[in-house]
């Protein structure tokens, strides 16, 4: 009987093209809006993900001064010095590298060309605390780390820019007004999730930077890597604690530094992003919802005139159940055509929009999935109504139906 | 060779043996209820035999639609008894019905209906589709159903491209489809010419002659109930007199 049925709704969204199309196009835009939502989402949060990793995961950012947007007014909280950094790394539990840093700017010149670019003075521990593998060369050895020898490893954009393609290892450039050896090449990072360069860089050791260049031995940010079999939370409140007593901050006194945890950070992002991504879908749902009641109209309409066809099926010896039947089928028929093409064109929004804002495509087989089943469920709850009236229709008044 | 009908006249079909196909006994039908009801039958009884075919007549509103509507077992009697094969179709239910429609009956309607922008062919396998008829097999019984009534070579053209003549020999060709035992006409050659209403008589004679097909008509026209062996006239919600057609005296023994 399914068989029967199925014949018949087909042929008669055959005989009724235009209309069966125009049935359905709210729940083709509304399957298309979802997926390409949901996708879209996911393919977001899946970018943002990414940069956070690059700041390294279970990575804790220390930083004097109350954080974003706080601590406004006073003087400005005195930097770390190396005794804090060191007091870290053998005190604090499940730390697995300590990478201080001190920043500077400064041109770098090699054989006539210029850059100007971001000197970061720190130690090995930084590769560690974010691994960063080099393409050739080497990373600091004790001795230079020690005596803050003048050598640099430099970042695949400083590198292009001053050496072009010509060797670089063993090479001599100036930097900031001082000489230096290139001992390492950095491998392309790319863009941070922030926008910045991460490969226009020059790394040396802190003690090099700090007497050359700062002229002092201030640490301005202390990268702690943190073990994964450690809780974050836990680490940053140990350091927290430490801090608190190296700085002399006592009882109820706000922290004059801040911790910022990437994890954390990716978690909060990561919540966002999906939060923003549920509310569009549920807006995107709501206009399935629309193409729901689309059909159900539609279905009236078509149940109303074909009243007389109905009749006809009636009275050569369709059953009531029958009649219901290819009602509900042709909706439900219609809706997961309608689906399909959604999907399709969902589809392809997403190829377009990944394409438009450089997101990564993903094929999110899931939700490709469920919308096909609501777009079903849609033709059965809401093709159920007009197939009933179809079917308890009396067929005398409906052969006289004009 | 039974003919006829009526209660006046039942014994005077004594060839037929045992029950006729179709038996209504003080069947009544009344329309609404209280100060407003309507009485469209008044107590009808009517034999019909099997292989008859009967034309039947009357005034608008004399109760002839209704009848046949009943007959056709699209409507049940207030009242009274219909007896059709044995069955007493005045308890069957609605899904009961619709079964006895589907293996016993075909329709032939005054305003043809056929399934618009559906080829001929479609429109006569539909009865056979509901039957749950394989697809070859309906395919050929459709096919030859469409050869009876000489439309073999318009299967694929949809009603509007028909004449109303074709369109009627289409319908005709649905109803007979299912190798009906019944076939209900409602005003045949309504909506015809003179001559096309001619082609239609006959070929409704000629299926009641062969293959025998029981051939219920309702008409206005007495030159299409000269067609018919018996010719029961309504008046007043009654059956009021009961007459041999024409077609009377050409019956092959």
């Amino acid at each position: 009987m399914l068989g029967t049925t199925f014949i018949l709704a087909l042929r008669s969204i055959r005989r009724h093209l235009l209309r069966s199309f125009l049935t359905v196009l709210g729940i083709v835009i509304g399957v298309a809006a979802v997926v390409a939502m949901v996708t879209l989402g996911k393919a977001t949060t899946l970018q943002v993900q990414k940069s956070i990793a690059s700041l390294g995961t279970n990575v804790l950012q220390i930083r004097p001064g109350q954080g974003f947007g706080r601590g406004g007014g006073g003087p400005r909280p005195p930097d770390f010095d190396p005794q804090d950094v060191e007091a870290i790394g053998k005190q604090i539990t499940g730390v697995t590298a300590v990478a201080p840093q001190a920043q500077s700017s400064g041109t770098a010149i090699y054989e006539g060309q210029n850059w100007s670019t971001t000197i970061n003075g720190t130690t090995n521990g930084y590769f560690q605390v974010q691994p960063w593998p080099l393409t050739s060369g080497r990373y600091f050895t004790p001795a230079e780390e020690a005596s803050g020898k003048a050598v640099c490893i430099i970042g695949s954009t400083v590198y292009t820019n001053l050496y072009k393609t010509a060797p670089a290892l063993g090479t001599r450039m100036r930097i900031a007004g001082i000489s230096c050896d290139v001992i390492g090449i950095l491998t392309t990072k790319g863009q941070s999730g922030f926008g910045g360069d991460q490969d226009d860089v020059v790394i040396m050791p802190i003690k090099a930077v700090q007497r050359r260049m700062t002229g002092n031995t201030d640490v301005r940010l202390i990268l702690v890597g943190v073990d994964e079999a450690y809780s974050t939370a836990q680490v940053q409140a140990s350091i927290t604690d430490l801090l608190r007593e190296r700085r002399h901050i006592t009882g109820g006194k706000d922290d004059d530094f801040n911790i910022f945890d990437t994890k954390q950070i990716s978690d909060t992002l990561s919540s966002t992003t999906t939060l923003l991504t549920n509310i569009v879908t549920a807006v995107a749902g709501i206009s399935l919802i629309v193409g729901g009641i689309g059909i159900m109209n539609i279905m009236l309409v078509s149940v109303t005139e074909r009243t007389r066809e109905i009749g006809i099926r009636l009275a050569i010896g369709a059953v009531a159940n029958e009649v219901l039947m290819q009602f509900l089928v042709e909706a439900v028929v219609l809706s997961c055509l309608g689906g399909l093409i959604g999907l399709v064109l969902g589809q392809l929004a997403v190829i377009l929009l990944s394409v438009l804002g450089q997101l990564p495509f993903i094929f999110d087989v899931q939700i490709n999935v469920i919308a096909f089943l609501i777009s079903g469920a849609i033709g059965v709850v809401f093709g159920f109504f007009p197939a009933r009236r179809a079917a308890s229709l009396n067929p005398i008044d409906a052969l006289r139906h004009e | 060779m039974g003919a006829a009908a009526g209660s006046a006249v039942a014994d005077k079909a004594p060839q037929t043996v045992g029950d006729p196909l179709i038996r209504l006994r003080g069947v009544t039908k009344t329309y609404g209820t209280g100060a407003t009801a309507f009485q469209a039958l008044k107590g009808v009884d009517l034999d019909i035999a099997a292989g008859d075919f009967v034309a039947v007549m009357g005034p608008s509103g004399s109760g002839k639609s209704t009848t046949m509507n009943i007959l056709g077992c699209l409507d049940v009697p207030t009242d009274g008894e219909f007896i059709f094969m044995g069955h007493h179709v005045e308890s069957l239910d609605r899904d009961q019905r619709a079964l006895l429609r589907r293996k016993y009956f075909g329709f032939v309607f005054q305003g043809f209906n056929l399934l618009a922008r559906t080829s001929a062919l479609e429109n006569v396998e539909l009865p056979l589709l509901y039957r749950g008829d394989a697809k070859a097999e309906r395919r050929e019984m459709a096919m030859a159903a469409l050869d009876q009534v000489g439309l073999k070579e318009w299967w694929d053209h949809t009603p509007g491209e028909l004449s109303g003549g074709q369109q009627q020999r289409v319908a005709i060709a649905r109803a007979i489809a299912t190798k009906p035992a019944v076939l209900l006409a409602d005003e045949p050659t309504g909506n015809l010419d003179s001559e096309r209403s001619i082609e239609i008589m006959e070929l409704l004679a000629d299926l009641n002659k062969n293959p025998g097909i029981t051939v219920l008509m309702v008409t206005h026209e007495r030159e299409m109930a000269a067609f018919a062996r018996t010719i029961v006239h309504f008046k007043d919600g009654l059956v009021e007199r009961v007459e041999a057609g024409h077609a009377q005296g050409e019956r092959v023994g």
